[in-house]
């Protein structure tokens, strides 16, 4: 499709858990396991899961900050999968990260200004001051920043940066590892407000990575749900919210606080600990937590499905909600 | 914020103030460039007190003594400030300063080079990782591994005397001189690469050469500089204990080394102790003024060096 800006098809990244030699591969953290995604221009999409779930290493192959271990990755059309080295940096251009820790993604050692020079000059371009203080007013930040180092700011500010660092290429798609995650509750709204106000003056296309799904609510326009490498139900926001297929997501969903008064949620409470990425359970991963599991449900990996009554909407289930 | 209304100032600009302010760091500096200065005029020196490094002078040495020089303090007059070399009487202020320029040049060029060299290969094989690195850590522990000492010498009676010794002694020192830098920096820059800010220039298309001198490299200015000045008193003691062992630059060109090497039996005997305390004096002062320079850089640039495994 066309206007497809970011194409995953089975991606699978497994971590060798000693690294170099082959024989000794034997044990790998399936920390992605043949997980299928599509970004389209225009869309939010929010990609929800546990701590552990293999969103941020699905967010850094769709990057291509990370090789995977088998599947395809398509950027605006092109399969990039192979592609490295210089050959990768118009491609890889167009889809930009927002780091989870605004701390550990600004240089220490680099003022602002050389901070956001450096993306120019990986493209052989020396930015006028101008083009760098529009960068920085773009995200609520001015001139009199440029000259500062990273440990003058606060948390929310060094974000702004890392948003303006990305912005500097003129990506198309922003993939946003839990942006939000290490800034003061106060703080969070501003800056997803800010992800926002330049979705639409830039006409930007988002991956929301969050570990609830409060973060992307607003936001989202498609939801995605990860559970131990693998997407367990994805659709349109409003009916992942309303109508919700997979045990999983309801649990998740069951956690997050009810906007008008009065209605009440029944509260799911998740016991057991998430089981180990190096051998997930036969079948369906979920099914060690579940509150409706059946003997069926340990037979065979599922894969996503339409829900009853939609086509957008998938979910990977032998028991769905609806 | 008080930093901002200094305006905006690197953390490297100021750990460099920092050292800037300390008083040892300043003694240290005092010192080193001072004995830099020396050594760079030596041959200025000499002739401004009328002497050279090569001339005998018999007369003044008391062949009753063993050829020990006449006169008090090693023999010291208005002519020979530091006195005489024994057995040749030889002006010892003259073997003493261009001796300390052979000691200062070998060991600044040898740390140069060890340091560009070493803290490249680090920061390289921590960034790329894969069998570059694998093959880096290999040949680091063969160097760690390799009776330098005995290879040193053996070079030293194998090369052909045409070859100089002084370039000989900066290349062997080299060959062994950046392993220990290089796997200090690897597994202090193994840390950092894995920091979002590496990723970060990636992502933008950033060259692997951007990424190690300039993402990596400043944030690991600190430990080279440490390592660095630490460096070249370790260089200028091996440099004269090849001297000294008879393989480092030959006779008779002046070497602080050979020349402590020859005093030791003057002072045994107690003939002529002042024989060592002049060139003993000049080598002490360069180890201290780096040493009390790489000291205070440590402590202002925070670095805590961890052992390497
Ligand atoms: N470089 C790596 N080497 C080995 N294992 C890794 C590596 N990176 C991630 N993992 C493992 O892969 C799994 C998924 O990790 P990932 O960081 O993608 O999860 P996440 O969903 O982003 O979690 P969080 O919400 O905590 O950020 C985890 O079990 C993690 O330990
Ligand atoms: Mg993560």
């Amino acid at each position: 499709m066309p206007d497809e800006l970011l194409h995953l098809e089975n991606i699978k990244k497994y971590f060798g858990l000693r690294g170099g030699v082959p024989w000794r591969q034997a044990q790998a953290v399936k920390a992605v396991d043949d997980v299928s995604f599509v970004v389209r221009k225009g869309e939010t999409v929010g990609l929800v899961g546990e701590s552990g779930s293999g969103k941020s290493t699905l967010a850094r192959v769709a990057t291509r900050l990370l090789d995977p271990t088998a599947g395809r990755v398509e950027i605006g059309g092109v399969d990039v999968t192979k592609v490295s080295g210089r050959k990768l940096r118009p491609v890889r251009r167009k889809v930009q990260m927002v780091f989870q820790d605004p701390q550990a993604s600004l240089n220490p050692r680099q003022s602002v200004g050389t901070i956001l020079t450096t993306p120019f000059r990986a493209q052989g371009i020396r930015p006028t001051k101008i083009q760098l203080v529009e960068l920085l007013e773009q995200v609520g930040l001015s001139a009199e920043h440029l000259d500062r180092y990273p440990h003058e700011f606060s948390g929310g500010q060094r974000q702004r940066i890392g948003i303006a660092r990305a912005l500097s290429v003129q990506p198309e798609l922003l993939v946003c590892d839990e942006p939000v995650s290490a800034l003061d509750v106060s703080i969070q709204a501003q800056v997803l407000n800010l992800l926002a106000d330049l979705r639409d003056e830039l006409g930007l296309s988002y991956v929301l990575v969050a570990h609830d799904l409060a973060v992307v609510r607003q936001v989202a326009s498609r939801i995605a749900v990860m559970y131990l490498g693998t997407i367990v139900e994805e659709g349109p926001a409003a009916e992942v919210y309303d109508h919700p297929a997979h045990p999983y997501t309801r649990a998740l969903l069951s956690a997050v606080p009810v906007p008008e008064p009065g209605a009440v949620r029944d509260r799911i409470v998740l016991t057991g600990d998430v089981p180990t990425p190096i051998s997930p359970p036969s079948g369906c991963p979920f099914r060690t937590r579940c509150y409706k599991a059946e003997d069926i449900c340990s037979t065979k990996r599922l894969v996503l499905e339409a829900v009853a009554g939609s086509n957008e909407h998938k979910a990977a289930c032998y028991l769905p909600e609806i | 914020m008080s930093s901002s209304v200094a305006g905006a100032v690197s953390p490297t600009r100021l750990a460099l103030r920092r050292v800037r302010r300390d008083r040892s760091a300043r003694a240290g500096v005092a010192l080193v460039v001072g004995l830099i200065v020396v050594a760079a005029a030596a041959p200025l020196l000499v002739k401004l007190a009328g002497q050279d490094a090569y001339t005998y002078h018999i007369d003044l040495l008391d062949p009753a003594r063993g050829n020990a020089p006449k006169g008090a303090i090693g023999g010291v007059s208005g002519d020979h400030w530091f006195g005489v070399e024994p057995l040749t009487g030889r002006d010892l202020f003259s073997i003493v300063v261009l001796g300390l320029r052979t000691s200062l040049f070998i060991a600044v060029v040898v740390t140069l080079i060890t340091t560009v060299v070493g803290t490249l290969v680090g920061i390289s094989a921590a960034y790329f990782g894969g069998w570059y690195d694998a093959v880096v850590s290999r040949l680091v522990d063969f160097l760690f591994g390799f009776p330098q000492l005995v290879f040193m010498i053996a070079l030293g009676i194998i090369v052909p005397g045409g070859f100089p010794r002084w370039l000989l002694l900066i290349l062997v020192l080299s060959v062994f001189g950046w392993a220990g830098l290089a796997r200090l920096i690897r597994n202090q820059a193994r840390s950092l690469v894995a920091r979002e800010f590496v990723e970060a220039a990636r992502s933008v298309g950033s060259s692997g050469w951007h990424v190690v001198t300039r993402e990596l490299l400043p944030n690991l200015l600190g430990p080279v500089l440490v390592v660095a000045t630490m460096a070249v008193p370790g260089y200028i003691g091996a440099e004269a204990a090849l001297s000294f062992l008879g393989v480092g630059v030959p006779p008779p060109t002046p070497s602080l080394g050979r020349s402590i090497s020859d005093s030791i039996a003057w002072v045994y005997t107690g003939a002529d102790p002042w024989f060592l305390v002049f060139p003993g004096a000049a080598l002490f002062l360069a180890v201290l003024g780096f040493t009390l320079l790489g000291d205070s850089v440590r402590d202002a640039f925070d670095v805590r060096l961890r052992r390497a495994n």
